[in-house]
């Protein structure tokens, strides 16, 4: 008989097989068709841009992170990387790339006490900030190029100098069109993605299919993309009810912009959405909410970004507000 | 298929039942050596009888019930007192337990005694022979049987359910009780019915068991109210709760027994005993165990007699694999791991689970990222995410505002957690923290 060594732990002695770091690979893995399709139809700036942003995403985990190295190897980091490059033109100088990662990780995730800690989604809150410092580079888009190998700006711009803005480079966004031309695009051009705009604001179908596949294998709470989604589309369909003139079509509502990257890839951050079910339905009603207003009446074309580090901020109440009944709990005995 | 009656949450382990579903049961030969705890059973321990160098016989009472919630124990084998003093118990302690030389020559054989004929005894009477018999339940809580089958004159039970449903993982002594001893088991049934005044009856079985569906089908008899109904697989069905929910959509309040919705559960191995015991006159001194993993060579379903120490269990069963990582006495859900091999069977261990290196690697531990996969697998819908933490910097009383006494401990948070998050651990201490607290 082997006595060797015998090990005594806690029940439960046996375990599901997901672990975090299976989770964050899983939504790595699923981000390759989209990263995919950003560099169809964007050429090698779209991936000179993802690469700055998650370079600038792992070196402060790295450095910096409260597991040292091993920060790195639990993927979130490389999502957080991923994701803020998706968001961004793709005609961005590296260096701001590589800062709003870096910004991202280390002021809205470390400072906070690392993986699992930050209120913010680091990704937007990178992005928010390089809205704030590079107001004209981030919203510079390049018009359809003719030439695929061709880079789509000055990405190689000097660090902290101003970009070179060529001629050619006059596209403009559909969400942009609509608000500041009145111009509609195509319904097909915006689900296949064959439009002007950030690396990951073009194809709304690969990116459905995406989440689809991650909701499937449970590492993506369904409910936050459906309820965002449902709303949208149902707040855009009454303002389009009654003026078809001046609002746009759900249709446009929904697959315009980064609605799509933001509903099934950001505002489903495990950390920064809410742990109950109704939770997730009014995280994601409030966050459809948030998009139509700000979009339709606010300063910016786009509002995905701040409708949801606007309902991140407010997770902590949802979760209190929304705690289960407690099996064989009168209704008013479960308060807490 | 229709969807089986079943409910919220829980979660779906592999089960691994096929290592031993297919075994029968199988009575192993007596061990040199038995020792029996005092402390078997939820309640107070029993009291000893009996002193160092006495002989006993197999079925003799070593100690006897202290009060009503207790239990006596009996000896599972004829033998002479060797020692009486600290043993290494299941639950982890020392605790005092009888340890008998097992006679060698002797046929083991108990002495003959009356066989009480349950028709003709009062309710009462039934109910005192179950605890002189010292049954309990063989579940693994081992709460005294007699206890359910006597509620309060202000409880009205009008159901008895008898729990098949085996939720552990691993575990197949009741699959295979209700395989081989179907009659048995029914006429512990009726026995209990007598005892609680009552008619109606249901057998909750999961549906990875459509065997013994079918032989239970097939052998109730027709002048009772029974039931057999299917169950969704999926853990802990077999949770007193649970079952109730799913049997009969009754909420047990928080805080209350079944007894409060009008039910009885009692687990199918401690139905089919109470019938031994009055088939048989015998009391309970032995019981089925599965002994399985793939830490353990000859994986079977083994009679052995309570106190049979885990070396003699394990040599019988061939032996542990050179890969056996972990010994658990339970099932891998909710039982104790132990280290050391003298620790000895009680009434209320259903399996022992071997454990090799891969089916129990070690995990690494991360932050939780608040994914949520724990509240929708609590059974009790707790927020196990919340009460982690408050746990974590000692908050007990606050974990009481969250529920924490509604935490039976069941381990779905703890399997599911990505983060190999200890969460069931930390309820426990919790609990056990704030019941060593002095009341203020």
């Amino acid at each position: 008989m082997n006595a060797s060594h015998r090990i005594v732990t806690a029940s439960p002695h046996i375990k599901a097989a997901d672990d975090t770091p299976t989770i964050m690979w899983s939504v790595v893995a699923s981000l390759a068709p989209v990263v995919a399709s950003a560099v169809y139809f964007f050429g090698p700036s779209a991936l000179l841009v993802l690469a700055a942003s998650v370079a600038g995403a792992l070196a402060p985990e790295a450095l910096l992170g409260n597991r040292g190295a091993r920060s790195l190897r639990d993927g979130s980091a490389i999502i957080t990387g991923v994701l803020l490059g998706l968001t961004l033109p793709p005609g961005i100088p590296l260096w701001m790339a590589f800062l709003g990662g870096a910004f991202g990780i280390g002021f809205g995730k470390l400072v906070y006490g690392g993986l699992g800690q930050n209120v913010f989604n680091p990704a937007l809150l990178g992005r928010a900030f390089l809205q704030a410092a590079f107001p004209v580079a981030i919203t510079t888009w390049p018009a359809a190029s003719k030439n695929w190998w061709a880079l789509q700006g000055d990405n190689f711009a000097f660090p902290l100098m101003s970009p070179k803005v060529p001629d050619a480079l006059s596209g403009a966004t559909p969400l942009g069109l609509m608000k500041f031309e009145q111009t509609s695009t195509p319904s097909l051009d915006l689900i296949l993605g064959s439009t002007s705009g950030s690396l990951g604001e073009t194809s709304g179908l690969i990116i459905l299919v995406c989440g689809a596949y991650l909701a499937a294998r449970k590492h993506l709470e369904w409910r936050i993309p459906a309820s965002i989604l449902a709303t949208v589309a149902v707040f855009s369909a009454i303002l389009y009810a009654i003026d078809s003139a001046h609002y746009p079509s759900p249709v446009f509502a929904l697959f315009s912009g980064g609605l799509m990257l933001g509903a099934v890839f950001m505002a489903t951050d495990m950390v920064t959405s809410p742990v109950t079910h109704r939770g997730c339905w009014i995280f994601g009603v409030g966050i459809g909410l948030l998009v139509v207003t700000i979009r339709l009446w606010g300063g910016l074309s786009e509002g995905v970004m701040y409708a949801i580090l606007l309902m991140n901020a407010l997770v902590p109440f949802i979760n209190r507000a929304t705690q289960p009944r407690t099996f064989g709990a009168l209704e008013a005995e479960s308060k807490p | 298929m229709p969807a089986k009656p079943t409910f919220r949450s829980g979660v779906h382990p592999d089960d691994a039942k096929e290592l031993t579903a297919a075994s029968p049961i199988r009575r192993l030969a007596f061990p040199s050596e038995v020792v029996l705890p005092l402390q078997q059973h939820t309640g107070a321990p029993a009291k000893l009888m009996v002193r160092v160098g006495d002989h006993v016989e197999r079925g003799d009472m070593i100690a006897s019930a202290q009060g009503f919630i207790s239990s006596p124990v009996h000896a599972s084998a004829s033998g002479t007192i060797r020692a009486i003093g600290p043993w290494p118990h299941p639950n982890g302690n020392f605790e005092t337990a009888v340890q008998i030389e097992v006679d060698r020559y002797s046929a083991q054989m108990p002495r003959r005694r009356l066989v009480p004929d349950w028709e003709e005894l009062s309710r009462e009477q039934t109910v005192a022979a179950v605890q002189d018999a010292g049954v309990v339940g063989l579940g693994g809580a081992a709460f005294p049987a007699h206890v359910k089958l006597s509620p309060p004159p202000d409880q009205v039970i009008d159901t008895l359910l008898v729990n098949g449903c085996e939720c552990e993982p691993y575990l197949t002594s009741d699959h295979r009780v209700m395989l081989e001893y179907s009659e048995r088991v029914y006429l512990g049934i009726r026995i209990m019915l007598h005892c609680l005044g009552i008619e109606r009856a249901i057998v909750g079985i999961e549906q990875n068991k459509p065997d013994a569906i079918e032989v239970m089908r097939s052998a109730a008899p027709a002048d009772l109210d029974i039931e057999v109904r299917t169950l969704e697989a999926k853990y802990p069905q077999g949770a007193e709760k649970m079952l109730i929910k799913a049997l009969l959509d009754r909420e047990v309040p928080s805080g209350g027994l079944p007894g409060k919705v009008g039910v009885v559960v009692q687990n199918v191995g401690s139905v089919a005993t109470v019938a031994e015991v009055f088939e048989t006159g015998l009391p309970l001194v032995e019981r089925i165990v599965t002994v399985t993993g793939h830490g353990v060579r000859k994986p079977g379903n083994w009679i052995v007699p309570v106190g049979t120490r885990l070396r003699d269990l394990v040599a019988e069963s061939g032996g542990l694999t050179d890969d056996a990582s972990e010994i658990i006495f339970g099932g891998p859900m909710m039982g104790i791991a132990v280290a050391n091999l003298d620790t000895p069977v009680l009434k209320g261990t259903s399996g022992v689970v071997v454990l090799s290196e891969s089916e129990a690697p070690p995990k690494e531990h991360y932050p939780c990222i608040r994914c949520g996969h724990c509240l929708e697998a609590c059974p009790v819908f707790l927020n196990p995410q919340r009460l982690g933490n408050l746990a974590m910097s000692e908050r007990w009383d606050e974990m009481v505002d969250h529920h924490l006494m509604d935490c039976m401990l069941c381990g779905c948070c703890s399997y599911v957690c990505p983060s190999n998050i200890p969460l069931s651990q930390l309820f426990g201490m919790a609990k056990t923290a704030l019941r060593r607290r002095p009341a203020a």
